[in-house]
């Protein structure tokens, strides 16, 4: 490899500030042509800047960009697509009620007799979508298609306007194993095309596997760029954090107490009025946590929906503490309880234009010590919020800036120091370390092992096999709507899962072969 | 870098900030005005002297001044009316019909009943804010319960309101003789006048008084707080145990009778009675311009409403005495409304002076 005339991009001494952060401080950045190169930090250590950099989303304070060996200033994403540049952002920029062409070709629709061309239009995204592999819908509505399929249109959107270098944003955060191995085809399927691509993840195993090169960076500043067969994946974490971090978690033995919440053959329909839960049951315990596994669209989302309120139950019983809820309202459930946090943050679980102080008593605004009668406690409230900031280190310049100031792992963050406040009996944790680095994914299981060891109920609902694996006590399997199986952690196999998510029956044959009535 | 750093470089950008709120509807207002101008030297007209009038027709003289704070009053409640929807995500344009049915309410309750003035005023004042109130909370409702769009019922509702209460006013409790429009009300439901032989009555302390409680609810309050909520992300709302449908129709609620108190300050203060519509009077709907001028804040509200009060005065000082059509004040509005609506490009235009300067800065 010839140094310097093989570089797709070049960044020299990047410098983005915003208001009392320094995003990005003096960082270099180089991209070879037709290599995966994998962008590693913590969470709010300046990756989204730095890409956005690039992409003109934001103009750098200092520092140069060089595409193509060419100096270019990048003023908006309009010269960053005109050199070929393309970027897949960590929360998608779609159209929900447009078709997956009309998504494509936005901005850059092929007409005729100066209307739209609809045929050739998705004609092109046929055949580009066949050139590399990449298998999509054209007529579909992205909003009912799967966030897999949502990515791909995204990908296929950058690569209709001519990308040749690809920047995509924790691809991987939102997608189920099997659509993360198919992602990787498709990576690797552009990468023979002679593509570049930027990859932000914080799936450390992900960079080994998929990356060649990987740059962390480190609050704002550049750490270093090392090939990713020369190190570790603890070298990485300890690059990344600035500290050993332990990437098993440790904890004791379980000591369950009595049933905290007990489902019994729970019927909901989803948002399209398809039954999604079909008759699922089980049982938590104090000083325990249950595991979900199952592959997305089994029914997880309803599940915590319904046991937090959101979603009506059709049919079943859901006990708390011994007592029926028959009828679930948020406001009583926390009043009672449990607490939850939600699979999507930015839909159900934070209020993006809200200061950090506001979106920390969500659902307790109306309660001592944030409340007195109907008026709020605003200095009390701030108090809180600034001894939260700093216990569960949200990164952060004050408790007074926007949710939507924070970058994407920080505000999980955000959401999860609230929860954990409310001091709950039970606790839903639905997707809890989404989008989050390896030291605050540390941090966070500790925590949920802390709470179970402190004789709360934890219900871990997660994609992330390896997340089920080391953090529950038991794990429960749920396929179309129903729970196949549960078992202890210590007959749990990765394979044994893997086989059940998939509809497999359990080794163990059912008693009785089903139910009558 | 040290901390003293950040905090500076966040005040002076919090600064900045309110800086831009500042001078963005100032520039606004100078380029209706210089806008204005054109058109009049386009028909022949002297901008310099029209502005001296629209000027003078305010702030020349007291009497000046107290009519224009009459047409401020009525503007600072659907100001206030718009601003509260706003807050909650609704855009309640029915403003203009919830006018009505107060301004009919409150007469009634003025004519109607005979009691002390300290049961009566306020007995008017609620009967009228409950009537607008009401007007409001049912298409609150219908969005709450039903998702029927709330500027569809409201539009809907201004015209069931202009033909119930014209018929009213206008039949069954219209008073004897040829007057179109009720009987007189009492002295005891009269809001007072600070000079009798001036127009201007205590609807403007009121005015700034619901100004400053509305403020207080909505920052200051639980209710305020879920209002607030429910506007931005209805979803995490629901998901903080907030019941958006109730809200909903308690803020719709608000706003009518804020819309309302605009229509009830009219029959007590100034018309003493209620006169049979023949079209809608317009405060709702200039309500709106002073909602958006004003940022949807409580404060920003009151100067809008004041602004829009100074121009609407001039507009008839202007037409009257140097002959300059009142439209050339609508365009002068217009331009205003939307300079202020385009407040992004001011941003922008900010955000670069001031990365500018700032690259400057940390040059030297
Ligand atoms: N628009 C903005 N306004 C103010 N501060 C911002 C803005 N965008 C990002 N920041 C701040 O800049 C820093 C870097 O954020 P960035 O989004 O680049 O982090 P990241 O490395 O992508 O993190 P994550 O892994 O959590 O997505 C953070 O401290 C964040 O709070
Ligand atoms: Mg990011």
């Amino acid at each position: 490899m010839a140094a310097g005339n093989n570089l797709a991009v070049e960044m020299k001494g990047i410098t983005k500030r915003f208001p009392g952060v320094i995003a990005n401080d003096k960082v270099d950045f180089e991209l070879e042509k037709g290599e995966i190169h994998a962008l590693l930090g913590e969470n709010g250590a300046g990756k989204t800047t730095l890409m956005n950099c690039l992409y003109g989303f934001l103009n750098a304070d200092e520092g140069e960009i060089f595409i193509n060996n060419k100096k270019v200033e990048v003023t908006d994403p309009n010269v960053a697509i005109s050199h070929g540049i393309g970027m897949v952002h960590q929360h998608f920029m779609l159209v929900p009620p447009f078709t997956v062409t009309e998504n494509i070709v936005l901005g850059k629709e092929p007409t005729k007799n100066n209307m739209i061309d609809y045929k050739t239009a998705n004609q092109n995204v046929r055949d580009i979508s066949k050139q590399y592999g990449l298998n999509v819908e054209p007529t579909a509505k992205v909003q009912d298609i799967s966030v897999g399929m949502q990515q791909r249109v995204e990908i296929l959107k950058a690569l209709y306007r001519g990308a040749d270098i690809l920047i995509l944003d924790e691809p991987t955060a939102v997608l189920t194993p099997q659509e993360v191995k198919e992602l990787v085809k498709i990576m690797e399927s552009l990468t023979d095309e002679g593509k570049s691509i930027i990859f932000i993840t914080h799936k450390l195993k992900e960079v080994k596997s998929i990356a060649d090169r990987v740059t962390v960076i480190r609050s704002g500043k550049l750490i270093d760029t090392v090939k990713t067969d020369t190190v570790t994946t603890n070298d990485l974490a300890n690059m990344m954090v600035g500290r050993e971090v332990i990437l098993e978690v440790e904890k004791k033995e379980a000591n369950p107490g009595e049933v905290v919440l007990e489902v019994e053959d729970l019927y909901a329909k989803n948002e399209r009025d398809l039954m999604a839960l079909n008759g699922t049951s089980f049982s938590v315990r104090r000083g325990e946590i249950l595991g979900i596994a199952g592959v997305d669209g089994n029914g997880q989302t309803e599940l915590t929906e319904v046991l937090s309120g959101l979603r009506k139950k059709e049919k079943g019983t859901i006990k708390f503490k011994g007592r029926e809820i028959t009828k679930p309202q948020t406001k009583r459930l926390f009043e009672e309880g449990i607490s939850h946090i939600p699979e999507d943050r930015q839909k159900r679980g934070l209020i993006m234009e809200f200061k950090l102080y506001e979106n920390l008593i969500l659902g307790r605004h109306d309660r001592k010590p944030y409340a007195s009668g109907i008026n709020l406690n605003n200095k009390k409230i701030k108090e809180e919020a600034r001894r939260l900031i700093e216990d569960f280190d949200i990164r952060t310049p004050s408790e007074t800036v926007q949710a939507k100031s924070l970058s994407g792992g920080n505000q999980q963050k955000l959401i999860i120091a609230r929860e954990f406040d409310r001091k709950p009996d039970l606790l839903i944790a639905a997707q809890p370390t989404r989008g989050i680095d390896v030291g605050a994914i540390e941090y966070i299981h500790n925590s949920l092992i802390t709470q179970r060891d402190n004789n709360k109920a934890i219900l871990l609902i997660s994609l992330e096999l390896d997340e089920i694996l080391s953090l529950s006590d038991r794990v429960a399997v749920i396929y179309e709507g129903k729970i196949v199986d549960i078992l202890d952690i210590g007959d749990a196999t990765e394979e044994k899962l893997g086989l059940m998510m998939a509809g497999a029956e359990s080794e163990e044959e059912p008693e009785g072969g089903g139910q009558v009535g | 870098m040290v901390d003293k750093d950040i905090s500076e470089k966040k005040a002076k950008y919090l600064q900045e900030q309110h800086l831009v709120d500042f001078i963005v509807p100032i520039i606004s207002i100078i380029a209706g005005l210089i806008v204005g101008a054109i058109f009049m030297l386009i028909i022949g007209a002297e901008p310099i002297k029209a502005y001296i009038v629209l000027w003078n027709s305010s702030f020349g003289s007291l009497r000046g001044f107290g009519e224009m704070l009459v047409n401020t009053v009525p503007l600072i409640f659907t100001g206030l009316a718009v601003a509260f929807g706003f807050k909650i995500g609704l855009f309640n344009i029915g403003g203009d019909g919830q006018f009505l049915v107060s301004y009919l309410a409150a007469a009634y309750i003025g004519y109607m009943f005979q009691l002390p003035m300290y049961i009566h005023l306020p007995f008017a004042l609620i009967a009228g804010m409950i009537a607008g109130g009401i007007w409001g909370g049912i298409a609150g409702y219908l969005k709450a319960k039903l998702g029927i769009h709330e500027v569809i019922t409201t539009i809907m509702f201004n015209y069931i309101a202009l033909y119930l209460v014209g018929y009213l006013a206008g039949g069954p409790l219209k008073a004897e003789g040829l007057l179109p429009a009720t009987p007189k009300i009492f002295d005891t439901a009269k809001l007072p006048r600070f000079v009798p032989t001036m127009r201007i009555h205590y609807g403007i302390f009121l005015a700034l008084a619901v100004a400053v409680l509305i403020y207080y609810i909505l920052w200051k309050t639980t209710f305020g707080y879920e209002v607030r909520a429910t506007g931005q992300n209805p979803d995490a709302a629901q998901f903080g145990g907030i019941n958006v449908a109730r809200n909903m129709v308690l803020a719709m609620f608000i706003s009518g009778a804020l819309a309302g108190l605009a229509g009830t300050t009219q029959a007590l203060g100034l018309e003493y009675r209620a006169y049979q519509p023949f079209g809608f009077v317009g405060y709702g709907f200039t309500g709106i311009a002073v909602a958006l001028v004003g940022k949807g804040h409580p404060g920003g509200v009151v100067l809008g409403a004041l602004l829009f009060g100074v121009l609407s005065r001039g507009a008839m000082m202007m037409q009257s005495m140097v002959g300059v059509p009142k439209e050339v004040i609508e365009i002068i509005q217009a331009i205003i409304i939307m300079f202020i609506a385009s407040e992004y490009i001011f941003k922008y235009l900010a955000r670069k002076w001031r990365e500018r300067k700032g690259g400057v800065a940390d040059a030297s």
